[in-house]
């Protein structure tokens, strides 16, 4: 095989997949991030088994079973956002992204290669969820096709529409352990969201704010995957909305990967040894 | 630290060699806010050549050597890399570039071979008929001395390990322009002496043009063959550090001893001067010692004799403005 020949783009491509699969790997391989899978998956779980007692409002449906595919959709948001914004903030404290920048086409290859991994992260931390849920809870409509083809346009459309979100987050912050200021509002949204809760009950204006952002669509979405069709009938509009909910997190795609480019370019632009050495410095001072 | 010439050991070869230049800087400038940096840095690296950069502290080392990697912006003068200008270099230029950086916590759930292979699996396309592109990454292990640690996690080397890592990272593509900053910071002894051993094999076996940072003087006479002293914003030196210890003080420092007694004298032809010593003691001298001033001597007196001037030159202007 003539190397010399190859397309340099084509090669740092395969160089990202094959650093994303790497990654991927070496996240089943230590405590850390084992523990990263399993503990919001265990305490989610918890959270499900206590609410199975429950209804929701106006039928006899469990409310737990109705709150596992709302958890799935907001876990893709959750890892689609915090995980990519995480990753950008420690690769840049401690130099991966410089040497990323160091290489020919590194740059490519160390995004594609993020890409892979949160993707990957995403749906092994939806069935570390859903393969328990599914033996814990009644009632979800897992027996169709239809069911799994929803699935499988919502986690995409959900990844496109939150990874450049994070990845602008990411780019804000210099230092990681500040990013951990975006938990709160996210926390508030995934509150907000209709997660555990169908948000019919809550007043109009914060139905509309719930509306505007990823995290309600996820869950709506992914309601209408694994649900039976009735329980359409409670969510706003009594319909799954496929349409609006492509349409909104469309729209969030088209946003994130507008800004992203920009503010990516501009923070690798950044990079070099002095201001890693720097960032190291006060790191450092922080441990002492 | 030069003691009488060691018998044996050859001196680096001095460059002569033609063929156009790797490194070419002229009149760089570095100004952030109000502050400069760099005042005016002019200098060229043949290729296969090289070069140590030497200077105090905030002299600008880093700076200037970030700008040739294409990693930051100049503010003014010409500066071209290997054939290019490292602001508008593509892809193509970084391929031929090697950066040795300081490693902290990065890759650290990777292997130390694996990892090797991927950063070396980008290089593969712009392997030339000259060129081999990238380096095996066993046979690179083995090279900078981690053929046993190729399976380690990197997050476990310890910190000589990891720097030797850095290296190897930075070679990995066989680059025909290497830089250095500070490379041996950290090292103990034995891993000084095979980090020389190897900076010399990629000069002379590759013809690697290499560029370095150092604070260690003596590193820099061993390794460079040329050097560059960077003080307040500009190369106030550039020579051998045999041109450099003339520059300086065209004396040597003789000492023998004779009949219990101990002889120390100033000699500006040394060899004539201990030809004569013996001729006239003849099997009388004994203890003798030639001593040339060392790279230090002549570094700090360079850099001494900058500042005092700086200084010079600033009671001058203040006394200007008092007038």
């Amino acid at each position: 095989m003539n190397t010399a020949t190859q397309n340099p783009t084509l090669v740092a491509v395969r160089a990202g997949l094959v650093r994303g699969r790497t990654e991927l790997r070496q996240t089943f391989t230590n405590a850390q991030d084992l523990w990263n899978y399993l503990f919001p998956t265990a305490v989610f779980l918890v959270v499900m088994v206590f609410m199975r007692g429950a209804s929701v409002p106006g039928t006899s449906f469990s409310l737990g079973s109705r709150t596992l595919p709302s958890v799935l959709g907001a876990g893709i948001a959750f890892t689609g956002l915090m995980s990519v914004a995480m990753l950008l903030t420690v690769e840049r404290e401690d130099g991966t992204l410089l040497r990323a920048k160091a290489i020919p086409n590194g740059m490519l290859g160390y995004l594609i290669g993020k890409i892979v991994l949160v993707s990957g992260m995403s749906l092994v931390g939806l069935i570390t969820t859903l393969v328990p849920g599914l033996f814990l809870f009644d009632g979800l409509a897992v027996g169709g096709l239809g069911s799994w083809l929803t699935l499988a346009w919502v986690l995409p459309v959900g990844l496109v529409a939150t990874m450049p979100l994070g990845a602008v987050v990411g780019s804000m912050f210099a230092n990681p352990r500040n990013t951990g200021v975006i938990m709160l509002p996210l926390m508030g949204l995934v509150a907000t969201s209709g997660i555990f809760y169908p948000i019919t009950n809550y007043p109009e204006w914060l139905q509309w704010l719930a509306q505007v952002f990823p995290v309600y669509w996820l869950g709506l979405g992914m309601r209408s995957a694994l649900l039976p069709d009735a329980l359409s009938a409670v969510e706003i509009g009594g319909s799954w909305r496929h349409l609006e909910t492509l349409g909104v997190l469309g729209v969030w795609a088209v946003i994130g990967l507008t800004i992203a480019p920009v503010v990516l370019r501009r923070m690798a632009r950044r990079e070099s040894g002095s201001s890693v050495a720097a960032r190291r410095e006060k790191a450092l001072q922080r441990v002492t | 630290m030069t003691v009488v010439d060691q018998p044996g050991v050859p001196t680096r070869r001095p460059v002569t060699r033609g063929g156009g230049t790797a490194l070419e800087v002229r009149g760089l400038r570095m100004r952030y806010g109000s502050n400069d940096v760099l005042t005016g840095v002019t200098f060229a690296a043949h290729p296969g050549e090289v070069l140590a950069l030497l200077g105090p502290n905030g002299a600008g080392k880093t700076t200037t050597i970030e700008i040739l990697e294409g990693f930051r912006m100049r503010s003014a003068g010409e500066v071209t890399v290997l054939g290019a200008d490292p602001a508008h270099g593509d892809e193509r230029w970084r391929a031929r570039i090697g950066v040795v950086l300081q490693s902290w916590r990065d890759h650290a759930k990777w292997r130390v071979r694996e990892l090797l292979a991927h950063l070396g699996s980008y290089y593969a396309c712009y392997s030339t008929d000259r060129i081999r592109r990238p380096w095996d990454a066993g046979e690179l292990v083995a090279t900078v001395g981690l053929a046993e640690q190729a399976d380690t996690r990197v997050g476990r080397l310890s910190g000589g390990q990891r720097r030797r890592l850095d290296v190897a990272i930075g070679i990995v593509g066989r680059p025909e322009l290497l830089f250095l900053d500070e490379p041996t910071a950290g090292f103990d002894p034995q891993a000084r002496r095979d980090f020389h051993d190897l900076v010399h094999r990629l000069s002379d076996d590759q013809d690697t043009t290499i560029l370095l940072t150092t604070h260690d003087l003596d590193e820099a006479e061993k390794l460079a063959d040329r050097i560059l002293v960077l003080a307040g914003g500009s190369i106030i030196a550039d020579g051998s550090a045999d041109e450099l210890a003339r520059r300086v003080s065209s004396e040597a420092e003789v000492r023998w001893s004779r009949d219990g007694q101990r002889f120390v004298h100033a000699a500006t032809d040394a060899t004539r001067f201990v030809r004569e010593l013996f001729a006239q003691y003849g099997e009388a001298v004994a203890d003798l010692e030639v001593r040339r001033a060392s790279l230090e001597d002549t570094y700090m007196t360079l850099v001494r004799e900058f500042e005092s001037g700086r200084r010079e030159a600033a009671v001058r202007s203040f006394e200007v403005v008092a007038r």
